[in-house]
């Protein structure tokens, strides 16, 4: 991808809103100070939530895994995440999903833009309301990254191109080096004559689009500055090692904690695939366990840092899974009563909120559901969830309104 | 006997989906392992159960001892040695032998060492006696689904989820060969999982074959779509003889094998209903396959060879006679 194409939009579209617009003026100068950033891990095909968040052992739907202590006395995850587990005093459970959704697109859709998918109404994606939320005005990377997935994501709805995710696969953007014909002394002599003549037309016609123009410049000439930031092989040896070398998804969470540490707002990495119909145990124990060491070394990372106070982390998936074993010993889908997990930022850590009943088929305790849960996003990194986007002069809610923040999970 | 008037001559439930099965040595027994974390023996004339409480689910069950003990290996990594005939079993011996799942055992032809392998990428091998760890073989990078002991007693094999199968020296400890069986592993791309490994592993009583079985052609991982399969090797070269398929072809998982005394092979397939297939030897395709109500998830011939012990996911055990019924 050229470089051009690769920043093309960022500031095209729409003009919006700035953060002032939905939070209030002290919550953005918070924001602004301590620069919260999200990180979503989405495992996708629908993990199930009775391998992993919410075991139920013993019991006809529990399956042949145990329950295992964490660091968090009396919360027990699935014996497939011993690593994890040790870190639970910086995470937290919410075991009461009920999205009520089996299908896998609707599911993704609701999970990461907060809403169900409606024809003829596009909402932006998480990673695009929270790159404008949370974004740094000065800074040349882009506000929402997808690692592994290449290319330009058109996933930011109304708030326009520049919110927009952009695949990285942990190498620097292609053609994001300065040619190596061009001297740097010729090519600030091109900026600059490129600035003069900009400022001069814009001293006499100066409109939204020609902002938008000079912006797309100068972020490409700051993101030319800060190219190294994609590149993970910039990286020690022993960090990759730590990580895991034979798993793709290893090198993710590095690359994560690398975009992270160079504060990029919204990151987001995957790992796939749980749809399983068929061997559901067999393939969670294959799949948990490459998810289980480079998250909790991320996780680990993250906190030694400092950086855990102002990152929000969520795993997430579309939907879990079916309560019932099926003859193959698989379980199908399930958006009935299901979990996710969090923690960082404003989230409390070491808490569970709401409970399933003794075999995992009903949520019987603060049940929620995908909106609820975009809004705790949102308010766990600050931001005024139940404020309102100004689209050219139209208020559109940030989130849904007739849902709220789980609020007795922020701090 | 003629197999292909096989009928279901009785039929028993649990409360729970059946996981595995091993005929007792009097054929009076059938044990089955179940997902309620318990092994239940039921009689087979009228069907009564006593239960055997693993506390896990036991995917693998072996009598020994003359078959006066069961050990049932769990996937909770334990071994238990149970009083099987007793009129309420009661543990005599349990030993947490691996970390994560145990999913098959072996007695060598003595009757004097166990081998167990499992999720740890380790096998095992106990002194039944003592229930003392003897040796442990390392070398496997992938779930060991499988173990059989050849019946020289000088040797054992063991295959793994990427379809390796190892040859280890018992004098030694060392693994002699390896080869692999590619039809019965894959990695699903699309999936992003490795699917496969040997379900049923074992010998021909003469030595000279490996038989092992599982599932093949897999088009589709997170649907188990896919056809029960069972490849023969030549033991000495480590190479392949035939691969078995069924009619149809099935969809499923060939989740056991036996060698018949009758000269035949026979298997079991589970994932898209259930079947007893037979094959004669150098056959590719079965002569016979008897459909049954419900997947099967394991098996066991009885001592005679007269029935086939079939534990099911719908919670029966099927007792099949090979043979027309009586009149």
């Amino acid at each position: 991808m050229a470089r051009r194409q690769f920043l093309g939009t960022l500031t095209g579209g729409f003009v919006v809103g700035g953060l002032g617009t939905f939070t209030h003026g002290e919550a953005a100068e918070h924001l602004r100070a301590n620069q919260m950033r999200v990180l979503t891990v989405f495992l996708s095909g629908g993990v199930s939530q009775l391998e992993t968040w919410d075991p139920k052992p013993k019991t006809d739907t529990g399956g042949p895994f145990r329950a295992i202590p964490t660091a968090v006395p009396g919360i027990h995850i699935s014996e497939l995440l011993p690593h994890t587990a040790q870190h639970m005093d910086k995470l937290s459970l919410i075991r009461s999903i009920n999205t009520k959704n089996g299908d896998h697109g609707k599911g993704k859709y609701q999970m990461l833009h907060g809403r169900n998918r409606m024809p003829g109404i596009d909402n932006p994606h998480l990673g695009a309301v929270l790159a404008k939320g949370l974004e740094r005005p000065n800074s040349g990377l882009p506000g929402f990254i997808r690692v592994q997935a290449g290319g330009r994501g058109n996933d930011s709805a109304y708030l326009g191109p520049r919110y927009s995710s952009i695949g990285v696969n942990g190498a620097p953007p292609p053609n994001s080096a300065r040619v190596a014909s061009l001297s740097a002394e010729i090519d600030k002599s091109r900026q600059d004559l490129r600035r003069r003549a900009n400022s001069r037309f814009m001293s006499t016609r100066r409109t939204a689009e020609t902002d938008a123009y000079t912006q797309t410049y100068e972020q490409a000439l700051q993101l030319m500055e800060k190219r190294d930031v994609f590149d993970v092989n910039l990286e020690p040896a022993k960090e990759h090692e730590r990580y895991g070398t034979k798993v793709d998804f290893g090198r993710q969470c590095l690359i994560a904690r690398r975009l992270l540490e160079n504060d990029v707002p919204f990151v987001q990495i995957s790992h796939t695939n749980y749809d399983t119909h068929n061997e559901n145990f067999n393939f969670h124990l294959e799949q948990m366990g490459e998810f289980d060491r480079p998250f909790s070394t991320l996780i680990s990372d993250l906190h030694e840092r400092g950086l855990m106070k102002s990152t929000l982390v969520v795993v997430m998936s579309e939907f879990g899974r079916t309560p019932r074993i099926n003859a193959r010993y698989g379980r199908d889908h399930w958006g009935s009563a299901w979990s996710i997990c969090l923690g960082g930022a404003k989230v409390q850590p070491g808490a569970v909120i709401g409970k399933t009943n003794e075999n995992g088929t009903q949520v019987i305790d603060r049940e929620v559901d995908h909106g609820h849960l975009f809004h705790t996003y949102l308010s766990a990194v600050g931001l005024e969830s139940t404020s309102h986007f100004n689209i050219a002069g139209r208020e559109v809610p940030l989130a849904d309104p007739s849902r709220s923040a789980i609020s007795e999970l922020i701090s | 006997m003629d197999v292909t008037k096989t009928h279901i001559e009785k039929d028993y439930k649990a409360d729970r989906p059946l996981l595995s099965c091993c005929y007792a040595l009097d054929g009076a027994h059938v044990f089955v392992g179940c997902e309620d974390y318990k092994v239940w023996r039921f009689k087979v004339a009228d069907g009564t159960k006593v239960e055997l409480d693993t506390d896990a689910w036991a995917r693998t069950l072996l009598l020994v001892d003359a078959g006066k003990t069961l050990i049932t290996g769990g996937y909770d990594g334990r071994l238990i040695w149970w009083d099987a005939l007793a009129e309420k079993p009661a543990s005599t011996r349990t030993l947490d032998a691996h970390q994560g799942w145990i999913r098959a055992l072996s007695v060598s032809p003595d009757g004097t060492t166990l081998a167990s392998v499992g999720n740890d990428l380790i096998v095992k091998l106990w002194n039944l006696a003592d229930g003392k760890l003897v040796r442990e073989l390392k070398g496997h990078e992938s779930h060991i689904y499988n173990v059989a002991f050849h019946p020289n007693g000088k040797t054992l094999v063991t295959g793994d989820l990427y379809g390796n199968i190892f040859d280890w020296d018992l004098t030694t400890g060392e693994k002699k060969r390896a080869w692999k069986a590619e039809t019965l592993t894959k990695y699903d791309k699309g999936f992003h999982a490795q699917i496969g490994g040997f379900r049923g592993m074992v010998f021909s009583p003469d030595g000279t074959q490996l038989v092992c079985s599982g599932i093949t052609n897999v088009s589709n991982a997170f649907a188990g779509i896919g056809n029960p399969s069972v490849v023969i090797f030549d033991y000495a070269k480590g190479e392949q003889v035939i691969e078995h398929l069924s009619k149809g072809p099935l969809q499923g998982v060939a989740w056991n094998v036996a060698v018949h005394s009758e000269k035949m092979i026979v298997s079991s397939s589970g994932g898209r209903g259930g079947y007893l297939l037979f094959w004669k030897p150098g056959e590719k395709e079965t002569f016979h396959q008897f459909k049954l109500p419900s997947d099967v998830r394991d098996f066991a011939l009885s001592p005679d060879g007269q029935y086939i012990a079939a534990a099911h996911a719908n919670h029966h055990l099927s007792i099949c006679k090979l043979d027309a019924k009586q009149a």
